[in-house]
């Protein structure tokens, strides 16, 4: 006789566990989505193909996401990194907004200088704009012990703020009609493109970043420390780590990456600092590393997932006049359903019985 | 100098006021043990909810109180979430806010530039004589009279009533609550719908008061600011009028020294109340000892078995 249902924690993890949560996350994420677009008097059906041939049914879909998910994935790595350690780097946005400025900067001062020098200045500056920027919250966090959640994400809106600034101000191109836009960045300074594709080099900075990241969480020390510390403070100051020292060098790298992913952007994509290369990259990052469960190899694949995602929406847009903000709440709704299911796997629901 | 300073602090008043909403519901949330990043995405819905029945239905308190119900219905998609499926709150809460913006700019897009009747200021007959303060504090909308309730209430409910008792007992130790007989997963959901329900307020005011327009960024920032100015409280509901009515007056100054037409460029202006919000929790960090900071706050309860 079934009375109800019972929880049991699991003895042994769950092999498929994990993908079966995502899909049936992604499942459950298609279902809503559709509700909401019938909502709309849309027909949800259509709208999925349309979403799925934006994604994955061309190749400038292709082309598209794997341009988008290159600044989604140095973003998402450096957050990832941060949330092992159980900091909760939540400025990857601003930080992105300080690379560009960054390479911006650079781009402008130097517009002469020859490319081999150019781009790597225009990495360098962006790498340590990025970093200092998140430099700010890690110093505040272990000095004071202040939330590193809220002061991330309220340098967000000062560096959107310190980006516009610039861009309406002293950096504003006089031939630009009054928009808010720098002057077009020289040829040294833009990352070349592969052939007749828009897809950039930068992409090669993402396997580098990858590889690099790899080999030092595999082979030093330092690295070693950052895993084991990412059980928290306490295990770390026990078994004698700089914990202190670890959170700054986490917090630096990983607003060094956003920075990065800024450069590449505006050097890549854009070719001028303009406020419209803030598109919340730094946010979808956020998504991605928790999607990824924080492992590097997950995240170039939920990088892509999402970018591929994005590029959906924007042909969603175009074909049936759908809000892009339709991938944001799929974005939200996936999220929310992994981690609800991700409680199927610690624990197991069973039938209980009148006998027991 | 009485004709700068009274406007510019009547309008304090009014700024402050949905921060004040979310601020108190944010700090509902936590004396239970649920911390709830969801604000921003929460505060964003329930002004558009409110907004569309005020204007459908031309109701406004009626949209004030769908306001109210919006709120709590997000919020207990996060209590779901961590309550029920024990997920992180960090995240859960984040992806709350993804969720609620995206929903206010997907449904709300037929509504930008549309206006409705709302909430129009009116003098409280008696108090608003009082001289200088009268003009200060009850010459306001409707709206901001619930408000001055709403501190005093949240006082009452924790310190005098046994429920209150019950949600500070689950969000300082869950387990020693369920042994003492209580029910530490319904009051914690407690506390996240009723949380969600005062932040929904705090959005119903933005729309339906503070303007009565709609546009896309309402919330701007605003809900971030409650999450920490409940820190800068000491989860105190009296350092919550404080706190929210310090930041409502540097949004006003803030505006009114743009409306000037003065030298300093807009976006400095327009990123106080954000330099103010890092400066609040250092101050707060700084003087952490007089915390009354729920000990289980972000903490799951995990189920037995």
């Amino acid at each position: 006789m079934i009375t109800g249902l019972k929880l049991r924690k699991r003895d042994e993890p769950w092999k498929w566990g994990a993908l079966v949560v995502f899909l049936g996350a992604l499942l459950i994420s298609l279902v809503a989505s559709g509700l909401l677009l019938a909502g709309q008097g849309k027909d949800a059906f259509e709208g999925f193909r349309i979403l799925w041939e934006g994604s994955f049914g061309h190749v400038w879909a292709l082309e598209g996401a794997l341009l988008k998910s290159i600044p989604i994935f140095l973003c998402s790595l450096g957050v990832a990194v941060t949330f092992r350690m159980q900091i909760w780097n939540i400025g990857a946005e601003g930080q992105f907004a300080l690379g560009a400025i960054g390479a911006t900067w650079m781009a402008l001062s130097f517009p002469d200088l020859p490319i081999y020098l150019l781009l790597p200045l225009m990495f360098f500056m962006a790498f340590v704009l990025g970093g200092l920027w998140a430099a700010i919250p890690g110093a505040l966090r272990i000095k004071l012990k202040v939330n590193e959640i809220i002061s991330t994400l309220m340098l967000n809106y000062i560096a959107i703020l310190l980006l516009d600034y610039l861009v309406f101000g002293v950096w504003k191109d006089p031939t630009s009609f009054g928009f808010p836009m720098t002057a077009e960045f020289s040829p040294n300074a833009t990352i070349p493109a592969f052939g007749a594709t828009k897809l950039h080099w930068g992409i090669l900075v993402c396997v580098l970043v990858g590889v690099i990241f790899w080999a030092f969480m595999r082979y030093t020390r330092l690295g070693y420390e950052l895993k084991a510390s990412g059980q928290g403070p306490r295990v770390a100051r026990y078994a004698g780590m700089p914990y202190g020292f670890l959170v700054m060098f986490v917090m630096c790298v990983s607003g060094g990456l956003a920075g990065i992913a800024g450069c590449v952007e505006t050097s890549g994509v854009v070719g001028r600092l303009q406020p419209s290369i803030m598109v919340g990259y730094g946010y979808t990052a956020i998504v991605v590393a928790w999607l990824a469960r924080l492992e590097p190899l997950n995240i170039a694949f939920a990088s892509f997932l999402l970018a591929a995602l994005r590029v959906g929406v924007e042909n969603l847009q175009l074909e049936m006049q759908i809000p892009a903000a339709f991938g944001e709440i799929m974005e939200g709704m996936i999220l929310l359903s992994v981690l609800a299911g991700q409680f199927l796997l610690a624990y197991k629901l069973e039938r209980r019985t009148r006998s027991e | 100098m009485q004709e700068l300073i009274v406007p510019l602090l009547n309008a304090t008043v009014q700024s402050g006021t949905p921060i004040l909403f979310a601020t108190l519901g944010e700090m509902m949330t936590e004396k239970g043990g649920v911390l709830n990043l969801g604000v921003e995405g929460i505060l964003s819905f329930s002004a558009l909810a409110a907004f569309v029945t005020g204007y459908t239905t031309g109701c406004p308190w009626l949209g004030f109180v769908m306001g109210g119900f919006a709120g709590l219905l997000l919020a207990m998609v996060h209590g779901f979430v961590c309550i029920s499926c024990l997920g992180n709150q960090v995240v859960s809460g984040l992806a709350l806010t993804i969720l609620g913006l995206g929903l206010t700019r997907f449904l709300g897009t037929p509504y930008i530039g549309l206006a409705t009747t709302g909430f129009e200021k009116e003098a409280l007959p008696f108090f608003s004589s009082i001289p200088f303060l009268g003009d200060i504090f009850f010459r306001q909308d409707a709206l901001v009279y619930v408000s001055y309730l709403i501190p005093v209430l949240f006082w009452f409910f924790f310190r005098r009533t046994s429920l209150g008792m019950a949600v500070t007992a689950t969000g300082e130790y869950p387990a020693a609550a369920a042994a003492a007989g209580l029910k530490p997963v319904l009051l914690r959901y407690f506390a996240v719908a009723m949380g969600g329900f005062l932040i929904g307020l705090g959005g119903a005011y933005l729309s339906l008061a503070y303007t009565h327009l709609w546009t896309n960024g309402l919330s701007g920032g605003r809900g971030w600011i409650a999450v920490a100015l409940v820190i800068f409280a000491f989860w105190r509901p009296g350092r919550a009028v404080l706190g929210a009515y310090l930041f409502g007056g540097v949004m006003a100054f803030q505006l009114r020294l743009q409306a000037s037409g003065t030298n300093v460029p807009s976006s400095i202006l327009l990123s106080l109340p954000y330099a103010l919000t890092i400066i609040a929790l250092v101050f707060s960090a700084w003087k952490r000892k007089h915390s009354d900071m729920p000990a289980a706050l972000g903490t799951n309860i995990e189920p037995e078995g």
